[in-house]
């Protein structure tokens, strides 16, 4: 038996984009708490959770030559305590069996959004610039943890090819993360007066930066971009959606009011991504992993509306 | 700003550009819109139908208000710039002016950038109208990205020193922040000299209110003749000198990047000097 690829997350809807990838050219184990909808029939699926004793079994019964960690719950209504258990507790864990049973590549998936949008933010983050994000969201606080956590591992087993991929916003027909989510809204908020630039990229192109990230000769921290950068107006005018200009005074304190009632689902911090700069520079990850994109700015944009 | 007041105003004020500049001038503008994606942006967001629409009101100050003459414009090299220029006159006219020369007189036209505050995207409409003319924040990696791609960027060394200056030190040079000469070494980036005469007449000023601008977080509270910092229809020259290359480390101490400052800002000065002998009066 040839050695697997152990997949978290696999169940979300990047992860099957990801298994339908790559399930042909190698052996995938998917370990996630949801079931698999749509499993090809040769991927294993274990619904765990990562936190608990048996999820080292698969490493125990398994030669594991790679793991790509896409686990990391994202939920702005799931509790903060749960939250944090979740996504830290379950990545200390995955991350020991790794170094417990010489897993050679580790692959975990952080994100663009770590440097955190902000007014002083250059227009080009590169991989070294401070992650930020914590300061005025704390939702982000776990995914922050997370990369730091690949960080310190990346540094303590230096034998082991450990790659933090932060890709900027991923789009797509079936993502439901809260750019996908609000780029879908008919009459989106903006915030009156800024029209900042923002990058995106296709969840079919984000899959396929995590395959390419299983190469052995890629190892450190990468952004990851997608077809460039374009305004929030330009987007929104491409997907025909007439925006409601909020004045920005007024946006937070509102949408904290419709978030709590339940009205709306996105946080208020949330509302920095249309205000502030959260772009990256995606040269190393180009240079390294001799990237190509597959979809263009037009087709990543609409791929939200599922074209 | 333009989405609001609709696609109609910007066609207009960007016809009155282009009468102003005239036939010649419109076609090779055109250039400057080599850096756009499909959406109509260069990475950092610029627009060149927006810029030209911007720069209508500009255009009409610099021609008939402050009348400007600029004297050595085909000094400028082709590829990467640092324009380093005195500062003064209270609002920062002096770069707008800078900016319409580069743009409709010289030869190809350039579209300057220039550094602007961090607090700038915290504004509404402000951040976006100056993000689609160009102007970005000022942070050393914005700053190395642009010169890389043979941008022109305007600095002010002076910063708040310059332009908030008092009526008896007009004309004197204030301290000179070190930060654009580490540009220029680490990208390679000849160095052109520019002095600004008119702008320190615009709005004299003659008290500077510290407490009253602290308590309003505004930089400074100046009092003129005219009660606000209103500009003078004064008459502006705009000197460009020889463009300077400097060589060494950019991380060098201060002291050795200090002896690199003081050569522009003594070709700065005798440009001043120069310009202020030249002149016939403050208004003509």
């Amino acid at each position: 038996m040839r050695p697997a690829v152990v997949v978290t997350g696999i169940s979300g809807n990047l992860g099957r984009v990801l298994a339908k990838l790559l399930h042909k050219s190698e052996r995938i184990i998917g370990i996630d708490r949801r079931p698999f909808v749509g499993r090809p029939k040769d991927v294993e699926m274990y619904q765990l959770d990562l936190r608990k004793k048996k999820a080292e079994d698969v490493f125990r019964k398994n030669e594991i030559g790679a793991v790509i960690h896409m686990g990391i719950m994202h939920d702005p209504r799931m509790s903060e305590e749960e939250h944090h258990s979740f996504n830290v507790v379950g990545t200390t864990r995955l991350l020991e069996y790794c170094a417990k049973y010489g897993v050679k590549k580790v692959v975990v998936l952080s994100s663009a959004n770590v440097y955190g949008p902000s007014p002083d933010n250059s227009n080009f983050l590169t991989e070294d610039a401070p992650l930020m994000a914590a300061g005025r969201f704390s939702g982000v606080r776990d995914l922050i943890e997370v990369d730091m956590l690949a960080h310190g591992f990346f540094w303590r087993h230096p034998d082991i090819n450990t790659v933090i991929l932060r890709p900027v916003h991923i789009v797509g027909p079936t993502i439901k993360n809260a750019p996908s989510n609000y780029l879908r809204l008919r009459h989106p908020w903006t915030l009156a007066g800024f029209d900042p630039m923002v990058q995106l990229i296709h969840v079919q192109d984000a899959g396929r930066a995590l395959v390419e990230a299983l190469r052995p000769e890629l190892k450190g921290v990468y952004n990851v971009t997608g077809p460039g950068e374009v305004p929030l107006s330009a987007v929104l005018r491409e997907l025909g959606h007439t925006a409601i200009p909020v004045p920005h005074p007024v946006a937070r304190p509102l949408l904290g009011l419709l978030f709590k009632y339940r009205l709306a689902n996105f946080p208020p911090p949330e509302l920095d991504h249309i205000q502030f700069l959260c772009n990256v520079d995606g040269s190393r990850w180009q240079k390294e992993a001799g990237w190509k994109l597959r979809h263009s700015m037009r087709e990543t944009i609409r791929s939200v509306l599922g074209d | 700003m333009f989405e609001g007041l609709g696609d109609k105003v910007r066609q207009r004020l960007k016809g009155w550009t282009e009468t102003m500049a005239g036939e010649e001038r419109k076609q090779e503008l055109q250039a400057l819109a080599r850096t756009e994606n499909e959406y109509g942006v260069d990475p950092f967001g610029f627009n060149l139908d927006y810029s030209l629409a911007a720069v209508a009101p500009l255009l009409w100050l610099y021609r008939k208000y402050f009348r400007v003459e600029a004297f050595g414009l085909e000094k400028l090299p082709k590829g990467r710039v640092l324009l380093v220029s005195n500062h003064s006159g209270q609002i920062p006219l002096d770069g707008a002016m800078i900016g319409v020369a580069l743009m409709m007189e010289a030869r190809p036209p350039r579209a300057i950038r220039s550094m602007v505050e961090k607090w700038v995207p915290t504004l509404p409409y402000i951040s976006t109208l100056f993000a689609r003319v160009g102007q970005i924040v000022g942070t050393p990696e914005n700053c190395r990205r642009l010169l890389e791609s043979d941008e022109a960027i305007l600095v002010f060394p002076e910063g708040a020193r310059g332009i908030a200056k008092l009526w008896p030190q007009r004309y004197q040079l204030q301290e000179f922040g070190l930060g654009f000469m580490r540009l220029a070494l680490e990208t390679n980036t000849p160095i052109v000299p520019v002095a600004v005469i008119g702008a320190e007449e615009q709005a004299p000023a003659l008290l500077d209110v510290k407490p009253l601008a602290k308590l309003l977080g505004f930089p400074a509270f100046p009092i003129t003749p005219t009660g606000l910092p209103f500009p003078l229809p004064t008459k502006y020259r705009l000197y460009f000198g020889d463009p300077m290359t400097f060589t060494g480390r950019p991380d060098d101490e201060d002291s050795e990047l200090d002896k690199k400052v003081r050569t522009v800002k003594s070709a700065i000065q005798s440009m001043i000097h120069q310009g202020l002998k030249e002149r016939r009066g403050i208004f003509w």
